[in-house]
């Protein structure tokens, strides 16, 4: 694995000017080796990982099960990309077992929510069923853990 | 009639003349502050990977609450004894050679306790962890200290050994890698002590807790080497490379003499190590390996930038091969490692440790952790660099 990319994968969050100090590149390196790995379609960008209990972006997420009919050409890729498209739709997969596509849905209300359930995803011809499960709490988000979940405040700052 | 006499001190004498800590010292500046930078920690930043806490709370409901045989738990001990088969090419029989501690520190402490008599002399490296003089003036024992140094990456030289062996020494304690100066040994310079060892009818007690955080090159064990496994206690234990420094557990592999001996010690001072600790130790040698190997490799990627900046800075740094400190030279800047130490943490809030608190040897040198984030690590190392450029 590229270096800059084992240090992204680490997970802390670094400028590109602070990795390169740990890898000891220039800073012209780690960013095109950054243009390299999106070139490739490796990395797809930069997002922040928001605390879901935050009011700040989304503050509604659902998980729906969606039941689709595959087409004769392009199978369940053609109708997957099209539901892709939509804002709503943060991350959308296909899964084996009892449904076809894993979609997540977010929004600012739960009405707003409903509706883009009900009036876009599930009219979508194709789409033969949608089952819709509400997050309730997040425990741990993309790797991290909520706030209050590890205190590690007693240890020492100077110890043998 | 008042006939009380003025109360004289209870302490003993030996313990009364033995000096406090140099860490201790530092901690106690150090640890009210809390705008701080600390490369003084001595252990993993790393929490303990949850599989592993999760056995020990599995234990817990399970109602492990009791003791365990002196020993230690023998499907822990059956494990031990694969994992050093496995990492430290060594045998031991999990029945009769292998004592679970509470940490090594206890492991080092009944290990002296029983193959000392007083007045026996100890040989040792310094610098070195703060515990090993302080224990073996515990035992009566009398130590030789043997300097290591910078020009020899603090590795052990050899000729040293021949140089201050002085008769009546009959245990010589080695800690590869080293805590606090990284130093590491190669096969051939451990084939050179293990002949001074066998030469001189040495026993030698290796604590070799930093094992698995070598970075180039595969950790030598001298039990493993030709004659050596029945003269070396090998101690081990989690703290290091698993993150596990608050369950305590160490280990004591040696023969069935010296494991009875050290049994009989242990049995009478601790009884056992806890079990729920124990327990957690199992989990972490039966299925750990992807853990220890994750947060190595962030070491190493630490211990490059840090010793690249400290470098830079003209703090000449040896690229230390194990642990997770660095051990640079303050030569340059005419201070002291006090001086240096206090200064840097009350000019720039960074703590790093005076070499001398390891010894005096230690002197002229501080002890950095890596053991925190790039951030901190980048924070830190500007910092220093701030400090050295003003002087």
């Amino acid at each position: 694995m590229e270096k800059v990319l084992q240090l992204l994968v680490e997970g802390e969050s670094l400028t590109t000017r602070q990795m390169a100090e740990v890898l000891n590149y220039s800073e012209e390196e780690v960013e095109s080796q950054l243009q390299e790995l999106k070139k490739e379609n490796i990395l797809l960008g930069w997002r922040p990982v928001l605390n879901p209990s935050a009011e700040v972006d989304a503050v509604v997420r659902a998980v729906i099960e969606v039941k689709i009919k595959p087409e004769r050409e392009g199978g369940f890729d053609k109708l997957a990309e099209r539901i892709s498209r939509f804002d709503e739709v943060e991350s959308c997969y296909l899964m084996s077992g009892g449904y076809d596509l894993l979609v997540v849905v977010k929004g600012r209300q739960l009405h707003a929510v409903a509706g883009f359930i009900s009036e876009r995803l599930a009219t979508i011809e194709g789409v033969l069923s949608t089952a819709t499960h509400f997050l309730l709490r997040a425990y741990k988000e993309q790797g991290y853990l909520l706030p209050g979940v590890v205190d590690d405040s007693d240890k020492p700052k100077v110890s043998p | 009639m008042n006939t009380i006499k003025e109360q004289t001190s209870f302490v003993a004498h030996h313990v009364r003349d033995m000096p406090r800590s140099g860490i201790r010292e530092f901690f106690e500046l150090v640890q009210g502050a809390d705008d701080v930078i600390s490369l003084g920690i001595g252990e993993p930043d790393f929490v303990t990977p949850w599989h592993i806490r999760e056995a020990a709370i599995y234990a817990l409901e399970k109602g492990k609450t009791g003791y365990t045989s002196n020993l230690g738990l023998l499907k822990l001990r059956k494990s031990v004894s694969k994992y050093m088969r496995k990492e430290f090419e060594v045998e031991y029989d999990p029945t009769k050679e292998i004592l679970i501690a509470v940490g090594v520190s206890e492991a080092l402490d009944i290990a002296l306790r029983a193959t000392i008599n007083p007045g026996d002399k100890v040989m040792y490296h310094e610098p070195c962890y703060v515990s090993y003089h302080p224990t073996i003036l515990m035992t009566h024992g009398v130590g030789v200290k043997v300097p290591t140094s910078e020009e020899d990456k603090f590795a052990l030289n050899p000729k040293r050994l021949w140089e201050y062996w002085e008769p009546g020494v009959k245990v010589l304690v080695l800690n590869f890698p080293t805590n606090p100066t990284g130093g590491t040994m190669t096969r051939e310079q451990l084939l050179e002590i293990a002949r001074f060892a066998q030469e001189k009818d040495v026993l030698v007690l290796s604590d070799e807790i930093y094992a698995e955080l070598t970075f180039e090159g595969k950790h030598t064990s001298i039990a493993s080497l030709p004659g050596m496994r029945d003269r070396t206690i090998l101690l081990h234990g989690c703290s290091k490379a698993f993150a596990m420094t608050g369950f305590r557990i160490g280990f004591a592999c040696a023969n069935p003499e010296l494991t009875e001996a050290m049994m009989k010690v242990h049995q009478y001072s601790m009884l056992c190590a806890p079990i729920l600790s124990q327990e957690a130790a199992f989990e972490a040698l039966e299925n750990g390996a992807d853990s220890v190997a994750r947060m190595k490799e962030q070491y190493q990627r630490r211990r490059d930038l840090i010793v690249r900046k400290l470098n830079a800075s003209g703090l000449a740094c040896h690229l230390s091969n194990g642990t997770f400190y660095a051990f640079p030279s303050i030569k340059s800047t005419g201070l002291d490692s006090k001086s240096f130490s206090l200064r840097l943490f009350e000019e720039q809030r960074v703590a790093a440790v005076p070499g001398t608190a390891f010894g005096e040897s230690g002197e002229g040198f501080i002890r950095c952790s890596y053991s925190t984030s790039y951030e901190n690590l980048l924070q830190a190392t500007d910092l220093i660099d701030k400090f050295v450029q003003s002087l």
